[in-house]
């Protein structure tokens, strides 16, 4: 449980760093937080012949919150953004999001942009852009940043557009809309792992106070979040339209029909708690 | 014994060392030896045809590579049968590097030694095996059925066959006490393999001394006296030119006791050779898939019994999954046979085991070593007779039991010792009456209801056991006061964080009358003491803990001697507190115990101001007498061994109560409860210590690990990301009773109490799980997928 040999680079700003990567091309790979790649190294699964460490790179440790979203660089720590009340206030999914990923220790290191780099299809954070319509920001040396869509972000498991040559300098987190509440059920075998099946909801209120708009996202269901729009669908109906609409597999821990069965259950609970917020939001702002 | 520490709950003096990062482990030995790592099959079963390093060869920093074909003599050979067994017809063991077959994923081909351990992987991934396939067998079942052999000369994949059987009290055997019972029932129960998994796997360093010939090896290990002499003969070297520590060990729980490894041999072999520090230490992968599991056995129960729920006749045939190779012996479906019977006094018993070669990794003892199997089985078989006949279960279990007054109790077979299986004592009937007042158990169906009426499902579960402990043969003592009054004890067994350096400090000082800062305790060093046998079987405080009491009786005497002739007293009136040796009613006339020392060692030189006393001007011993009596010996210092005629009976009982939720399946232990019995006990913190990491355990084998092979036989979970080891936060807090019936077999009336906390897990939860959903659990672990599952396929759900 050794990585295999690699070049190792420890650029002091975001230039060196794309000039790093530009040069090693698809045997660059970026180090952030680690707690991916490094196991990965070590089990010989990956072998990079250049490991890019971004951590030295101050100016990418940047958390900004404005009425629009929530914008995290690539060096913010899961942990940093859990614990911003001034994101928690812009977009509470964030938070219900970022509690249940891995453990404190590991959101210590763990970055949010590397979690959505590497896409794992049980990870929360990519259903939190997807289910939120947000972006990633791609940067390169020889070109302009590009800004992707959650929709075009992922692509398959542990894949994502981003391109060899490339660094995700950002991701951007839709701010709540209003009148709407927010929720994330998962369920885990142990506390912390990857979830079985989870689920994000977004529920908005129309200005009378009736559900407008309902989504979800659901994470270890598909390749890759999976978004739902379960607008007009009945409270007591969630469970059954998701189910209906997701193909999950089986794996060591959970045969496919637990997984869908799962999934609706979960909905069906964070719907109802999201609604629950999103009702609070509306009393709120109508007092 | 004035000095009372026997039965405190003295802190755990090895803890500041442990806890904050000053052991000595394996690893952080030896920083500037070579290291060693291996090449091991990524095939379930293949022949090799041929291995080709040449592509390694320019890794920088390469000492060497070998393959089975430079092994010398012995270490060429297949490793030894540790326990071989009359019923063990075809036992059959590795090479140290394969020969020909591997037999299992993860069995060692090629060893490389490089300047550190990331070359040597490097040089590993560049040296190419090629295989020719062999059809893989995997699982019991498919091992009878499928003709394919995983060792061409063993037919039917069977390596050991034995029945045991004790008839009925009015002489009727097994199947006839059954037929003629009021009532009987069949079924079939399934336990799927765990491991032992130490947070430190295995490793081994080994020094060799070219110009003195010697050789030291630092071995993870639970037996170091018994890897010295493995080493030794295999490697023909003189006994007393080996010598084999066991440092700090993080965790053994029944892996580290299997040995010698094949990097037993080859690491001390390759420092030999190279002579050059060697070191290897494993890693997680590496112990997933090249040391050893444990449980995975498939039962058919037959049962016979009356009204009241007496069991009048068993009859349980196992299927035993040993693995590939069977070095351990029968041990485990030994212990499953014989401890299945519980503190019941049954009937007619018949038992019929068949041990059976699969694909995978080898089978040796972990922790309950068996007897979580055999639990399970008789009390799921006692959970099936009261749900059959309505009865309350605990009630069904009271009918069952042996009586306080039966004791001695023969249970009428063969113990894993050789020995017959007698219980030295037990108080069952009273064991139940505590766990049913912990954990509340009459009045839980009130609560059942109550939450029922909320939407929640709650169960209640129980389950008994009995655990030989403190097996044989022997182990041995050593104390020795040295003339600063310290007192220096030595064992040859070894410690795994188990609390040893307490509890025999605690012995020691107990019966010495020292204060426990005085004593230092050394465990699992050859260089201090010889022979031992080692830690397994709930054995270190029955056999080590006597060993060293008697040891200490030995030194009292002697320093009683010595101190009643300083004194002109009579040593009847001698006591010792504190270190200081008292006339009784003559405060003033005391002498300490470090004088006793430098008095029992007549000198000729005083190396200090205290030696003055022993040297021959000094006035001390008659002169008609010589200065060192015949059959005395000079020293303050005594060894001595304890040798059990058998075993001696722990036992326990664990109630737990779950909640499963309806819709998602999950199973969350909401009560666990404890009444334990182990005799005497040396410290009470520690022996809940051991329980509650016993209970932790027994979770994970209940509801979170499980070993996946695929029909390749690939281990598809061989990391902690897919093996789902229980964390803090899966495992629920424990509530412990204590009940002590000492034995009457060893002077301090001890039982062991190691494995106790994992053995009834999962029968306990399935019990209660079972009692929530209301459907037979017959398989552990249960998943929540699998409950699921479950639930569909009774129309539940
Ligand atoms: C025990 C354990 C449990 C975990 N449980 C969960 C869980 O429940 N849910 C969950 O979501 N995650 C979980 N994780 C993963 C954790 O969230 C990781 O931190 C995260 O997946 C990756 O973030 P990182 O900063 O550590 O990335 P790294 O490990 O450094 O990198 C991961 C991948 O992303 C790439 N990458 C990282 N940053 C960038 C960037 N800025 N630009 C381009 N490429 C980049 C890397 O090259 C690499 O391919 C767990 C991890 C562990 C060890």
């Amino acid at each position: 449980m050794k990585p295999p040999p690699f070049d190792y680079h420890a650029p002091r700003d975001l230039g060196e760093a794309l000039a790093v990567l530009a040069e090693t091309g698809e045997h660059g790979k970026v180090l952030a937080g680690g707690q991916s790649l490094i196991p990965l190294l070590n089990m010989r699964l990956a072998a990079p012949g250049h490991l890019v460490d971004i951590n030295r790179i101050d100016p990418l440790d940047t958390l900004t919150a404005t009425a629009e979203g929530v914008t995290v660089g690539a060096l913010a720590r899961h942990s940093r953004v859990e614990r911003s009340s001034e994101a928690a206030a812009a977009q509470p999914l964030l938070r219900q999001a970022l509690r249940l990923v891995a453990h404190p220790v590991i959101r210590n290191r763990g970055t949010v942009v590397g979690s959505l780099v590497h896409a794992d299809p049980a990870a929360e954070m990519p259903a939190v852009l997807a289910l939120l319509g947000g972006s990633v920001r791609l940067a390169r040396a020889d070109g302009p940043a590009r800004e992707v869509a959650a929709a075009d972000f992922f692509t398959g498991p542990l894949e994502s557009a981003l391109r060899p040559g490339e660094l995700a300098v950002s991701a951007f987190f839709p701010a709540l809309p209003p009148r709407s509440g927010t929720a994330f059920r998962e369920f885990a075998r142990r506390h912390g792992d990857y979830a079985l099946a989870g689920i994000a909801a977004l529920v908005t209120l129309d200005e009378a106070g009736a559900v407008g708009a309902v989504k979800v996202a659901c994470i270890g269901v598909g390749a890759t979040p999976i978004v739902l729009d379960l607008t007009g669908v009945e409270p007591d109906a969630v469970a059954h339209a998701v189910r209906g609409r997701i193909e999950p597999e089986a794996d060591i821990h959970a045969s496919a029909d637990y997984r869908r069965h799962l999934a609706g259950v979960l909905a069906a609970r964070a719907v109802d708690e999201a609604n629950g917020e999103a009702r609070r939001a509306f009393d709120h702002a109508g007092r | 014994m004035t000095t009372k520490l026997f039965g405190e709950p003295v802190q755990r003096r090895e803890d500041p060392r442990l806890l904050t990062g000053q052991g000595r482990y394996l690893d952080d030995l030896g920083p500037g030896a070579l290291a060693a790592a291996f090449v091991r099959s990524p095939h379930a079963h293949a022949r090799i045809r041929d291995i080709d390093v040449s592509g390694a060869l320019d890794v920088e920093g390469l000492v060497a590579i070998y393959t089975w074909e430079d092994l010398p003599g012995r270490a060429g050979q297949p490793l030894p049968l540790l326990i071989p067994h009359p019923a063990l017809t075809h036992g059959r063991t590795a090479y140290p590097l394969a020969k020909d077959v591997v037999r299992h994923v993860g069995e060692p081909v090629v060893m490389v030694v490089a300047r550190d351990r990331y070359l040597a992987e490097d040089a590993c991934a560049l040296i190419e095996v090629d295989y020719e396939f062999l059809k893989p067998v995997v699982g019991v079942e498919e091992a009878l059925r499928s003709g394919n052999l995983v060792h061409e000369d063993v037919p039917d994949n069977v390596g050991a066959h034995m029945v045991q059987e004790v008839p009925s009290a009015d002489g009727r055997g097994a199947a006839e006490a059954i037929e003629a019972a009021p009532y009987s029932l069949e079924f079939r129960l399934d336990i799927e393999r765990s491991a032992s998994m130490p947070l430190e796997g295995r490793g081994v360093y080994a020094r060799w001394d070219a110009d003195d010939h010697s050789l030291r090896v630092y071995s993870s290990t639970q037996t170091s006296t018994s890897v010295r002499m493995a080493i030794a003969a295999t490697l023909g070297l003189p006994l007393p030119k080996v010598e084999v520590i066991a440092p700090d060990v993080g965790g053994g729980f029944g892996v580290k006791i299997m040995h010698p490894w094949p990097e037993e041999i080859l690491v001390p072999w390759a420092a030999i050779t190279l002579g050059r520090e060697v070191k290897w230490t494993e890693d997680r992968r590496e112990h997933f898939i090249s040391s050893a599991h444990e449980r995975a056995q498939v039962q058919q129960v037959k049962v016979g019994f009356d009204g009241e729920g007496h069991v009048l006749g068993l009859d349980v045939t196992i299927l035993h999954d040993h693995g590939a190779y069977t070095p351990y012996g029968i041990i485990v479906p030994i212990i499953t046979s014989t401890q299945l019977l519980g503190p019941y006094r049954i009937g007619a018993y018949r038992v019929e085991f068949s041990s059976v070669y699969t694909n995978t990794v080898q089978v040796t003892p972990y922790r309950g070593a068996g007897r979580p199997q055999g639990v399970f089985c008789m009390e799921r078989t006692m959970d099936h007779i009261s749900r059959h006949l309505g009865l309350d279960r605990a009630a069904v279990r009271a009918a069952n039991f042996i009586q306080p007054d039966e004791f001695p109790y023969d249970q009428g077979m063969i113990f894993q010792d050789g020995r017959p299986l007698i219980y030295d004592s037990g108080d069952y009937p009273e064991s139940l009456r505590m766990l049913k007042e912990l954990i509340d158990w009459d009045g839980f169906p009130a609560r059942k209801a109550e939450a029922a009426a909320r939407g929640r499902r709650l169960g209640i579960g129980i389950g008994c056991y009995v655990e030989g402990t403190g097996v044989g043969p022997y182990e041995g003592g050593h104390v020795q006061v040295t003339s600063d009054g310290r007192v220096h004890v030595s064992t040859g067994l070894t410690s795994q964080g188990q609390g040893h350096e307490t509890v025999f400090a605690q012995i020691a000082a107990s019966e010495l009358g020292v204060p426990l800062e005085r004593v230092s305790v050394v465990t699992g060093d050859t260089r201090r003491f010889g022979y031992a046998v080692g830690t397994f079987a709930s054995r270190a405080a029955v056999m080590s803990g006597n060993a060293i009491a008697l040891a200490c009786r030995k030194v009292r005497e002697k320093a009683l001697r010595i101190a009643a002739d300083a004194l002109e007293a009579d040593p009847r009136d001698l006591s010792i507190t504190d270190g200081v040796v008292h006339v009784a009613g003559d405060p003033r006339a005391s002498i300490p115990l470090a004088t006793v020392a430098v008095l029992s060692n007549p000198l000729r030189y005083a190396f200090d101001e205290e030696a003055k006393r022993a040297t021959q001007f000094a006035g001390g011993g008659s002169a008609d007498r010589p200065p060192i009596e015949e059959g005395d010996e000079p020293g303050l210092e005594g060894r001595e061994y304890y040798s059990p005629i058998r075993s001696t009976f722990a036992s326990g009982m664990h109630a737990a109560i779950v909640e499963t939720d309806p819709d998602t399946a999950e199973i969350t232990i909401l009560r666990y409860a404890v009444v334990h019995d182990c005799g005497n006990l040396i410290n009470p913190m520690i022996v809940e210590g051991q329980i509650h990491g016993g209970v932790a355990q027994g979770v994970g084998g209940a509801l979170y690990e499980r070993m996946v092979y695929d029909q390749h036989g690939q281990l598809l979970n061989a990391s902690f990301m897919d093996f789902l080891m229980p964390y803090v936060t899966e495992v629920p807090a424990v509530e412990t009773a204590h009940l002590e019936t000492p034995s009457p077999l060893n002077p301090l009336g001890i039982k062991g109490a190691g494995e106790a906390g994992v053995i009834p897990v999962s029968a306990v939860i399935a019990s209660a799980v079972e009692d929530a959903e209301d459907f037979p659990i017959d398989r552990m672990p249960l998943s929540p997928s699998e409950l699921f599952d479950l639930r569909s396929r009774h129309g539940t759900g």
